[in-house]
């Protein structure tokens, strides 16, 4: 049994820790007028981290999936304002999953060295993502209709588009550098990430797998990210705990410091709790995750549900113990609190993840019983 | 990540199974063992078993083979634990003697006590409690009133101690009383092992809000204790007494079912306006809560296991399980009643799992008080896990006779 990292994996952890606290500087993205930051991208791809989980003759660096949770798990610490979700856990993980050995050959070489940035588009507008609610369409290798907001989607080469075609959800790749393309900024609660709507009008459209495979591979996609998704929560939720020790620490009211305070303390034990749950939960996604396990389905819905939960709380509860200066510009608080509602957002929200993780315990239940 | 245990490991947990199956029945959702803790035929039943366990070697697993247990790790007691979760064994008789009583005893009693009582607690054949709470020291357990007066070689109790599990039928006990009120609380208190025959103690049960009784008061007149009996020396009761509570941490795990199963199998049975409970999206959003929760305890459990295995310290998992999982049996006993609409009132064999979710209801209050409340764990997690400084205590260095007392 050796339910944690090993030494190699913390090595590498304290080294991306180290990196980032350097290099990431999500405020500057946040105030300025840049999408994303280009400079870290560029040093993140250098020390070959997209490729991390992917095999060398492939065009990655060949470590594992786990290897992948750690560093997202610094990423999400440090709230780095690169494109790496998108481009990583969702585009790259979509043609691995589906591509063609053409597909493979061309895309993920490019995807894991940074040359290129990919995405994932499926929302249109608010409300729950399924088969119904999906109206971009593709006919004859041509794909129309509109996506928003899609992250990253303004500085994207290629996207990875769900869409209609002969009354089925396929999985669609699409180049939006080409033409029948238009994109535009989309302004959102998480500035230090770059969203945008993009419409297409008869843009060129590749079919990713199977046409009539769609919904299944973008619900095998979704797993996958939701579990690395997990691991950058945990990482902010663990800083932000963090912080709000090292204030209640320093702040002295009624002449004590205010993390003597019972309501603080018992605050923070909460939140303590929340992210170890979240932690553990996380740490059986990467398992899963890495071994390609049966259970993913189950470990990753409930490794989103409780990273939710801890990153939503850990934020919130920052601002509350770092009192009238927690909601103010100036104070970094407000970085993790737009992060979490972002994280926990995307790939669809907190009822969607909960009902994904009991209808998956359902299966597994009839499976279960079956089997018997 | 890596599940699988060593060669050594998965040798133990197919000894562990293989004793469990030919000797316990399977755990399934919503199935209890015979009798439950306050039943007055658990005794007997937990004493054949805890008999059974020594013989097969599993009693005492991580304490030393001389007095009795099996000189095993910390690895093989989790191993242990985690697979006799899955079986009805009868729970609640031993584990307090054998986690707290005897351990403590081991680290303070002389060599020819060790050998007179840690054998027979392991093999069953005495039974020990912990007699620390009182009226005014529960949570303040260190508030501690009930008195011992030197007498020649003995000391002379006198007082009363509340909470006390098993006290009506254990054998020996072990007592935190006050030795020197004359100096502040934690300086002036003393810890003796005692006989519970003994002359002048009084055991009177309490009826819980459930009917059930798991408690006593004990009362103490002119109760006499040789000083060879005294755990530590005068004035050092304690930091005996915290060896003792660190100990409880480790003992006190999970509390018992309704859990995550039952009420997953519950709401798949009980039908609502538009078919099963489990198809209400109100339902799914408690289940999700839940499994995530029940999960996430299991793993940590795992994360204390590699801490463990690589001579680490042990994970958060002693101070976060019992809070977590206490309130989540009062949360689902809640929930599975409020499913049950207005029949949900009415209690006994005739409910879904027996009634399992009404007795959950008036019992599961205990839980968030008993070993520790949920407001002294949080406390424990914010001083010892993450290091956030102490209240300020006004009674510290304060002579403990001169201390205010309420009621």
């Amino acid at each position: 049994m050796n339910f944690d990292f090993t030494d190699d994996q913390r090595m590498l952890r304290d080294q991306a820790r180290r990196f980032l606290e350097a290099n990431a500087r999500p405020r500057e993205v946040l105030e300025g007028s840049e999408p994303f930051d280009r400079n870290l991208w560029e040093k993140v791809c250098e020390l070959g981290w997209p490729g991390t989980a992917l095999p060398e003759e492939e065009g990655g660096v060949g470590l594992s999936y786990v290897d992948l949770c750690v560093i997202a798990e610094e990423l999400g610490r440090a709230l780095a304002p690169v494109p790496f979700s998108s481009s990583i856990y969702q585009a790259l993980e979509a043609v691995r999953s589906a591509g063609s050995e053409d597909q493979r050959r061309v895309h993920l070489p490019a995807l894991a060295s940074g040359e290129k940035i990919g995405c994932l588009a499926t929302a249109e507008g608010n409300g729950p993502l399924n088969p119904r609610t999906i109206k971009a369409e593709v006919s004859g290798d041509k794909i129309s209709g509109m996506k928003t907001p899609v992250a990253d989607g303004d500085i994207a080469d290629l996207a990875v588009v769900a869409a209609k075609s002969g009354g089925e959800i396929g999985l669609f790749l699409v180049d939006l550098t080409g033409p029948g393309v238009a994109r535009e900024p989309v302004e959102s609660v998480d500035p230090s990430r770059s969203h945008a709507r993009l419409a297409f009008d008869r843009a060129p459209a590749e079919l990713l797998g199977n046409a009539a495979d769609g919904w299944r591979i973008l619900e095998q996609v979704q797993d996958r990210a939701a579990v690395l998704l997990a691991f950058e929560q945990v990482g902010g939720a663990q800083k932000c705990l963090e912080d709000a020790k090292e204030y209640a620490l320093n702040r002295y009211a009624f002449g004590r410091p205010i993390a003597s305070f019972q309501a603080i303390k018992h605050k923070l034990a909460d939140v303590y709790m929340a992210t170890e749950l979240a932690r553990s939960n996380a740490y059986f996604g990467a398992w899963a995750l890495n071994t390609g396990a049966a259970e993913l389905p189950v470990a990753a819905a409930a490794a989103r549900v409780a990273a939710n939960k801890a990153f939503t709380l850990a934020a919130e509860e920052n601002i509350q113990t770092h009192g009238g200066m927690g909601f103010t510009w100036e104070f970094d608080c407000h970085l993790y609190l737009r992060r979490a509602k972002l994280l926990a957002l995307a790939l669809g929200g907190e009822r969607t993840w909960k009902n994904r993780l009991v209808s998956q315990l359902e299966r597994r239940n009839i499976a279960a019983t079956q089997a018997a | 990540m890596d599940f699988s245990d060593t060669r050594e490991e998965a040798e133990y947990r197919a000894k562990v199974r293989a004793f469990l199956d030919a000797n316990a029945e399977k755990r399934e959702p919503g199935k209890l063992f015979q009798a439950k803790y306050g039943d007055d035929n658990l005794v007997p039943l937990a004493k054949k078993w805890q008999r059974k366990k020594y013989d097969a070697g599993f009693a005492g697993i991580t304490l030393p083979k001389e007095y009795g247990g099996q000189g095993g790790t910390q690895i093989q007691q989790v191993i242990y634990n985690q697979e006799e979760q899955n079986y009805l064994v009868p729970r609640g008789v031993y584990e307090i003697g054998l986690g707290m009583c005897i351990p403590t005893m081991l680290t303070y009693a002389t060599e020819a006590q060790k050998q007179r009582y840690a054998p027979a607690a392991l093999k069953g054949d005495e039974i020990w409690c912990q007699l620390f709470s009182e009226p005014a020291a529960g949570s303040d357990v260190a508030n501690s009133k009930t008195r011992a007066l030197r007498d020649g070689d003995d000391w002379i109790i006198n007082g009363q101690k509340i909470w006390t599990s098993g006290a009506h039928f254990s054998d020996f006990g072990i007592i935190v009383v006050r030795t020197d009120p004359s100096v502040p609380k934690h300086k002036g208190m003393s810890f003796f092992f005692l006989d519970m025959k003994s002359p002048g103690i009084e055991v009177r049960r309490i009826k819980q809000i459930s009917g059930t009784s798991n408690f006593n008061e004990v009362f103490f007149t002119d109760v006499r204790v040789p000083d060879s009996q005294r755990l530590g020396g005068v004035g050092e009761g304690w930091r005996v007494a915290l060896t003792t509570l660190m100990n409880e941490r480790l003992a006190v795990g999970m509390t018992p079912p309704p859990d995550f199963d039952e009420i997953f199998a519950f709401t798949r049975s009980v039908e609502l306006e538009s078919g099963p409970a489990i198809r209400d999206s109100s339902v799914r959003e408690r289940l999700a809560d839940w499994y995530v929760e029940m999960q996430g305890l299991k793993l940590t459990q795992f994360r204390t296991i590699t801490a463990l295995s690589r001579g680490e310290a042990p994970g958060p998992e002693a101070s976060i399980t019992k809070i977590i999982s206490a309130n989540k049996r009062q949360d689902i006993a809640n929930f599975a009643m409020d499913l049950m609409e207005q029949g949900g009132v009415a209690m006994g064999a005739d409910q879904p799992m027996a009634g399992l979710f009404q007795e959950a209801m008036l019992s599961s209050p205990s839980g968030r008080i008993a070993g520790g409340t949920d407001e002294i764990l949080r406390n424990i997690i914010a001083e010892r896990v993450l290091g956030l400084p102490q209240d300020i205590r006004v009674d510290k260095d304060v002579p403990f006779d001169q201390l205010p007392s309420g009621r």
